[in-house]
């Protein structure tokens, strides 16, 4: 676990934020922050907003209510130039690693390098190479195309180029989906990795409970609002792993431990 | 909470109508604050020089085959169409000024962007679309580049550029598909054929197919990247969006020939009546 003692200054703030796509909607009134050099875990099942929640962290999406704040202050108060400035220092590993498909893997890893920096080219290469090395991966792999590799290599390129941007903060969304269980762990090994090297705030959207055990300092916990009753907050559970594991709650529980309960029963009635 | 209404009134025909034109109205709108939003990139920072070049590969060298094979064939076809009521009149050796003049004007701008607006038009919209989908456009703007100065500018600029180019390659060959056709199929004497082609077409005609194409480039691209940037979620999210950007792009094409043609005329027409003979 961390061994940075967290301070009380939240760098990641989320203010009783909602978000509606058409009239469905997704988030209701969710309050939330993260410490510097904390790592929150969200959990929750598929469709209860964890995406959308980190979306919304990287402005990528805007909240139809409420507010998120970086380091204390609103997104909204920031103008373009400042918004564009801050979010470089948020590292974001997307669920599918999204990749560019028609760069190499060079070229994804040095994107945002280039973009941004006025560095010159032998200095990306550099640091483009380090970064490749760091989660594993050889510099003979840097002209391939992410067509040319695995699941587990798009992930570790994703967090290559999320990494190459020396992020304050790192926004994982669901890092070891469809791996297998030792590339799940090598993902998860990186992340401790990652965050022992820097200074790093990291969030982890996941339902992966062998990357909760691994990598959480806190989580919480989103429960799908078509099936909460209207006036119950969404967050279920906030709290260490440990006690997500020993809750009373029949819904932390059954999330935690995988099961299905009366859930096929439930499906049934309501399609 | 939401000011959005979470229950609506049952539908009826007017409902649908109304609900359409407001879709309408709003993808108008839409389109509109995409293309300005462009233009404000365009002349702030062009795009970087391998992206440009990589696009105008694509679009200009890549289609050249399928420009050549639909203009020849839009002359030979011409020439087939035409040569009977030419013969009637015993005009036959003046077959070669309507097809010139057909394929300048009309024919080769209009069936070049449509043939590009299935090429490049569908091919730009799916690849946003799958793009969106896996959310690389997501991750562009996490990386700091602006998707629509990334992605969009260059798609723009290279239409604009290379889609009158390549109509008047569609021209060109479809003039000398005709030609081919007429003095080697139908027995038309050479000489007549490029005679009448010379006098009949002005350098006026040609000029206004290729004004007419630049302003097609610039729709196919527009919203055949508007569409893929609002392509849906999935497979069929990507497909939707390719064939909206086709359908799209046709019926707009199809209108701008008809204002751009009008305009193109009556401003012939007014320089005429002002400067008599400036225009040829």
């Amino acid at each position: 676990m961390n061994e940075q003692k967290p301070n009380d200054q939240y760098v990641i703030e989320l203010q009783n934020i909602s978000r509606q796509f058409g009239t469905q909607q997704v988030l209701r009134d969710i309050s939330f922050g993260v410490r510097k050099g904390e790592t929150l875990v969200v959990i929750g099942e598929s469709g209860c907003g964890k995406s959308v929640t980190m979306k919304l962290i990287m402005n990528l999406l805007q909240p139809s209510e409420g507010d998120v704040l970086w380091n204390g202050r609103s997104i909204s108060d920031r103008n373009t130039r400042e918004l564009h400035r801050d979010r470089l220092r948020i590292g974001y590993l997307f669920q599918g690693a999204a990749l560019f498909d028609s760069l190499s893997v060079y070229e994804n890893v040095a994107f945002g390098l280039k973009q941004n920096t006025k560095l010159k080219k032998a200095e990306i290469d550099q640091i483009v190479v380090e970064r490749l090395r760091e989660v594993g991966l050889s510099e003979s792999i840097s002209q391939k195309k992410p067509a040319q590799l695995s699941g587990g290599m798009k992930k570790r390129v994703g967090l290559a180029r999320a990494l190459a941007m020396t992020p304050e903060v790192m926004l994982y969304d669901e890092p070891t989906t469809g791996l297998d269980p030792v590339m799940t762990d090598v993902i998860n090994e990186l992340i401790l990795q990652t965050r022992a090297s820097r200074p790093v705030t990291s969030i982890v959207v996941t339902h992966d409970m062998s990357t909760v055990k691994k990598v959480a300092d806190r989580i919480i916990m989103l429960y799908p609002l078509a099936r909460l009753k209207p006036g119950e907050e969404q967050i279920v559970f906030e709290g260490t792993s440990e006690e997500a594991f020993e809750s009373s709650s029949p819904r932390v529980h059954q999330f935690v431990y995988g099961e299905a309960g009366d859930r096929i029963q439930e499906m049934a009635e309501a399609s | 909470m939401s000011s959005v209404p979470t229950t609506y009134p049952k539908d009826t025909m007017i409902h649908g109508l109304g609900r359409g034109v407001i879709n309408t109205i709003c993808l108008m709108g839409d389109l509109f604050l995409f293309g300005w939003e462009m233009v404000g990139w365009m002349i702030t920072r062009l795009p970087p020089r391998s992206n440009l070049w990589a696009c105008m590969y694509h679009i200009g060298i890549q289609s050249i085959p399928v420009i050549l094979i639909t203009g020849g064939f839009i002359g030979m076809v011409l020439a087939v169409q035409s040569y009977d009521q030419f013969k009637l009149m015993h005009m036959e050796n003046q077959i070669g000024a309507v097809i010139s003049i057909s394929l300048v004007e009309e024919l080769g701008p209009v069936l070049a962007a449509i043939m590009l607006a299935g090429r490049v038009g569908t091919s730009m919209s799916a690849e946003l679309g799958t793009m969106r989908v896996t959310e690389q456009i997501d991750a562009l703007r996490a990386l700091g580049a602006d998707p629509i100065h990334y992605l969009v500018v260059p798609r723009f600029l290279s239409c604009c550029l290379l889609i009158p180019l390549l109509t008047v390659i569609a021209d060109a060959i479809g003039i000398l598909g005709g030609w081919f056709f007429s003095t080697q199929v139908l027995g038309v004497d050479s000489f007549y054929y490029w005679h009448y082609s010379k006098n009949f077409v002005f350098a006026y005609d040609v000029l206004g197919g290729i004004f007419k194409s630049f302003f097609f480039g610039a729709a196919i691209s527009l919203i055949s990247c508007h569409r893929g940037f609002h392509c849906g979620a999935g497979a069929e999210g990507v497909g939707k969006a390719a064939t909206e950007a086709f359908v799209y792009s046709f019926i707009v094409i199809m209108f701008l020939d008809f204002l751009l043609g009008v305009s193109i005329v009556n401003f012939y027409h007014f320089m005429q009546s002002v400067y008599p003979g400036v225009i040829r």
